[in-house]
């Protein structure tokens, strides 16, 4: 900070700060997680230490290379949440590299090449997500059913490290689409929606999580619990999560009751995937959303919409990672032009007009 | 009372108050201090111009200096004594700047001058009070000190709905207001009726926050019943900063005041309790403004208070008083933490705007290191302007001044609320003081830049019209030389000519000069006839000018 000659007021400071904050979410996501490493047992336990830890390392390396200290941003906590979403986002038995390139794009190319903290304008996580998607297909898409640790099919602590990482284990055994891409599959191939559905989707299993799906993602109510914490404690505002949730409920509803047969309802689609764990901790991604709330209703509505389309047009089974990202790129212009309104001032920036006491007949 | 109906101001904060512990006891007098540092601006205007020399002797309530320009306010002598010197002292100023000050050395008599009161004001026309109470030197005593006197002129253009006063007191740790509502309810409704009475104002209302109950209890019971009915004292929800003059108006009337403009534009006037009752003994005791209540405060000292306190006595007697010694882990703020300032030395005087010492640990309230920001729109929730203090922060950073103006960096009040949630530690309000000042030195280069270059203009034409000139001339004596030669007169035939030729000059010059007269148009009859005698005279004087050169002509 260059110019401060003086000390000035405010002489006191709210208990906050970066580390504070990036914390608390990363204490709302424990529930999720924790579930989640359970959930895929020692395989995933290892792509999550593997993912964190790069990105760990990712960042002290970025910041000694910039020339900045390490240490106060190293432990501000941003780098490690960040490793920490992307974990939560990949197939729970993905092999160890997939986590190291993971976290290397997330660090690197998405955040520090920016100029680091806040100054990204793409979510780190999702940016690491897409490019892996894209780049590695197979192993982006190999789900599998739960199989929690300690339960007797659950690889034990030496299969898992086999699992993560040597090559050519063969996952046939076990790998099982996830509900958005099995519903994809079998659209596609012109089956119905009624007789598609019945045997693997059911709410309650979609709420607990005992389901294919990536390694955080899959407990809708876990999530949801941990988003409720970030509203309480206001890390974040509620304008996102539900702008995102809300356009995507209606859309499914208003295509749903079109043709009930290809669209399925709004459940489906709040409670599957990255829908939840999206609205909650990724389009609310501090530094990449909108500041103002009416900016935010609109950026979430935009995720909201993006995802249904990705999901029920698009190629890809699931869309919260290209849709954040869309959003993400017109953060800047809707913070351009939703403006609040200053006090004294009409939305356009001009001063309100005052009305002349006297013309009005209330002089003495 | 009825029930007032109250709005919301955008943002804002709900602080911890601190202020019971300075509220324990009553109000207690500073004593007389040995030397007094009174200095000459402590208000917001044209600084006052002394009127006393070292070595005078004054009495209390002598005006030590007189107000310069409208926006000024004078200076009176706090207790009797003798001035020892007139010189650039320490004075509390957010700049750290010393300024001029008339050090009084009392002489422990404390005695007055001869007082003007004035037991009934109604006797007084709005003008005349207005008068007594510039007179009396009174300032806003809520902090920012403009001379009360231009805000109770309404002006001819406006009439006032509704006079506000102000015992919001927002900041924590401050009970100056809060003790002055308790101990003299009635002395502040007295003044009132006079700002009342100088506003012709239809209404008043006394705000007050909902955490000072005993203050709005005494206060209601101190309005009399026919009173009632015109001034309504009103609770107001504790949010930092309501007691902010936009704030209260927002949240009494639900109006905003414009951008821009001032509450008179929109029929209110607001003025802080404190400043009421300063009215009140200007204006009933002939008492100008020469003491005010102190908060004496912070959770490291033993006994905060509450002190009347002379204006111009030096910190460092206040501390002596309450036994209190200043140690280097100590921070010493005047106001209150969000808005207070560092004070550079422990010899500043408490001056009219004075409202608390505040003590802070200084571990306990350092700013952690700054880190870059991370976006999380905290400060715009919280911003009572309204603005966008992350977006004022990067341009102003950048010192991109017009981009941060286009932000309406203007509009800032400076009230720490971005800067105090800010997860980053930014010191924002120092980025927008910064930025703020900038602008303004650019504004007065820009001035300065302006007038150089009229100036450098205005030489090169004057150099090129004597250039022209010279040459005029030359050729004129040339065409004369000529002339002279051709005719074959003498050269003393050509200076003659000469001579004839610049003597036509300025009669034509004259001539014209008359021609064209001023303000000529819708003259009443008398000024015609002055006008007439005027140009008689003038006729006269030129007629014996050209009598005595053609008798020198002659000569």
């Amino acid at each position: 900070m260059s110019h401060t000659p003086l000390f000035s007021a405010p002489h006191a400071h709210q208990a906050t700060s970066i580390r504070r904050t990036m914390w608390l979410v990363i204490l709302a996501l424990l529930p999720a997680t924790v579930y989640g490493l359970y959930l895929f047992g020692w395989p995933a336990l290892n792509l999550f230490v593997v993912t964190v830890a790069s990105a760990l390392l990712a960042e002290a390396f970025s910041l000694r290379l910039a020339g900045k200290a390490v240490k106060p941003f190293l432990f501000d906590g941003s780098a490690l949440l960040t490793g920490w979403l992307l974990a939560l986002t990949l197939p729970p038995w993905a092999p160890w590299w997939i986590g190291v390139v993971g976290a290397l794009l997330a660090i690197v190319i998405g955040k520090q090449v920016f100029g680091g903290i806040g100054q990204n304008l793409f979510n780190p996580a999702m940016v690491a997500r897409v490019a892996l998607l894209i780049s590695f297909p197979l192993e982006m898409t190999t789900f599998l059913t739960p199989l929690p640790m300690f339960s007797a099919n659950a690889p034990s602590f030496v299969e898992g490290l086999a699992i993560s990482f040597s090559q050519g284990i063969n996952l046939d055994a076990v790998s099982s689409a996830s509900l958005l891409g099995h519903v994809k599959t079998e659209l596609g191939q012109g089956h119905l929606l009624p007789d598609v559905l019945t045997s693997v989707y059911d709410l309650k299993t979609l709420l607990s999580g005992n389901t294919p799906g990536s390694l955080g993602e899959t407990s809708a109510l876990l999530i949801l619990v941990g988003g409720l914490l970030l509203l309480f404690l206001r890390i974040i505002s509620w304008h996102i999560p539900l702008a995102m949730l809300g356009t995507l409920a209606m859309m499914a509803t208003f295509f749903h009751w079109l043709d009930p047969a290809h669209y399925p309802d709004a459940v489906y689609h709040l409670f599957s995937g990255a829908a939840m764990l999206g609205a909650f901790f990724i389009a609310t991604d501090l530094v990449t959303s909108p500041v103002t709330a009416r900016g935010q209703l609109l950026f979430g509505a935009g995720c909201g919409l993006l995802v249904y389309i990705i999901r029920t047009w698009a190629a890809y089974p699931e869309g919260v990672a290209f849709a954040v990202l869309l959003m993400n790129a017109t953060t800047p212009l809707i913070d351009h032009y939703l403006k609040p309104r200053i006090y004294g001032r009409r939305r356009d920036g001009s001063p309100l007009q005052h009305r002349n006491r006297l013309s009005e007949g209330g002089g003495t | 009372m009825t029930s007032q109906r109250l709005w919301h101001f955008f943002g804002g904060l709900r602080l911890a108050g601190h202020k019971a512990m300075s509220m324990k006891e009553p109000v207690k007098a500073a004593p007389i201090p040995k030397q007094l540092v009174i200095p000459v601006q402590q208000h917001i205007g044209s600084a006052a111009e002394p009127i006393v020399k070292p070595g005078e002797r004054v009495l209390k309530g002598q005006m030590l200096a007189r107000a310069t320009e409208y926006v000024s306010a004078p200076i009176h002598a706090s207790t009797s004594g003798k001035v020892v010197a007139i010189e650039e002292r320490p004075v509390p100023h957010p700049s750290g700047l010393p300024g001029l000050c008339i050090v009084l050395e009392s002489d422990g008599e404390d005695r007055w001058k001869e007082l003007q009161p004035h037991p009934d004001y109604t006797e007084l026309d709005p003008s005349a009070l207005r008068n007594v109470i510039r007179d009396a030197g009174i300032v806003g005593l809520g902090g920012a000190g403009f001379p009360s006197f231009i805000k109770l002129n309404p002006g001819p253009d406006n009439s006032v709905d509704t006079l506000i006063l102000n015992g919001a007191e927002c900041e924590p740790y401050i009970t100056c207001d809060a003790m002055l509502m308790q101990e003299h309810p009635r002395r502040i409704i007295d003044g009132l009726l006079i700002m009342k009475h100088a506003l012709r104002a239809k209404q008043c209302i006394i705000a007050i926050e909902d955490n000072k109950k005993v203050a709005h209890t005494l206060l209601v019971n101190a309005l009399h019943e026919h009173e009632a009915e015109f001034i309504k004292i009103v609770q107001i929800p504790t949010i930092y900063p309501t007691g902010g003059e936009k704030q209260l108006i927002k949240v009494l009337t639900g109006k905003e005041i414009p951008s821009h403009h001032l509450p008179i534009n929109l029929g209110i006037i607001c003025h802080n309790v404190a400043t009421a009752v300063a009215v009140a003994d200007a204006v009933e005791l002939g008492k100008p403004l020469i003491s005010r209540i102190v908060t004496f405060t912070g959770e490291l000292l033993s006994k905060p208070c509450n002190l009347e306190v002379l204006i111009g006595t030096p910190f460092s007697d206040l501390f002596d008083f309450c036994h209190y010694q200043p140690k280097e882990s100590e921070r010493i703020l005047m106001g209150g933490p969000m808005m207070g300032f560092i004070i550079p030395d422990n010899h500043i005087p408490v001056i009219k705007t004075t409202n608390c010492i505040l003590v802070q640990d200084k571990q306990k309230t350092s700013r952690p290191p700054a880190m870059p920001c991370i976006r999380c729109g905290r400060c715009a929730d919280v911003c009572p302007a309204r603005l966008l203090p992350q977006q004022l922060y990067w341009y102003a950073h950048a010192k991109d001044f017009d981009k941060v103006q286009d932000y309406h960096l203007f509009d800032c009040i400076e009230c720490g609320c971005c800067a105090h949630v800010c997860p980053s530690n930014i010191p924002l309000v120092q980025y927008y003081r910064f930025a703020k000042t900038e602008i303004w030195a650019q504004e007065r280069e820009k001035k300065k830049a302006d007038l150089a270059r009229r100036r450098h203009e205005f030489k090169l034409f004057r150099l090129e019209r004597k250039k022209q000139e010279d040459e005029a001339r030359k050729r004129r004596k040339k065409a004369l030389l000529q002339k002279a030669k051709d005719t074959g007169g003498t050269e003393k035939d050509s200076k003659k000519a000469e001579i004839e030729a610049a003597l036509a000059r300025v009669k034509a010059k004259r001539e014209q000069q008359s021609r064209q007269r001023k303000n000529v148009e819708n003259l009443t009859p008398q000024q015609q006839q002055t006008i007439e005698a005027v140009e008689e005279r003038r006729r006269r004087l030129r007629n014996i000018g050209t009598t005595e050169s053609t008798d020198k002509d002659s000569d």
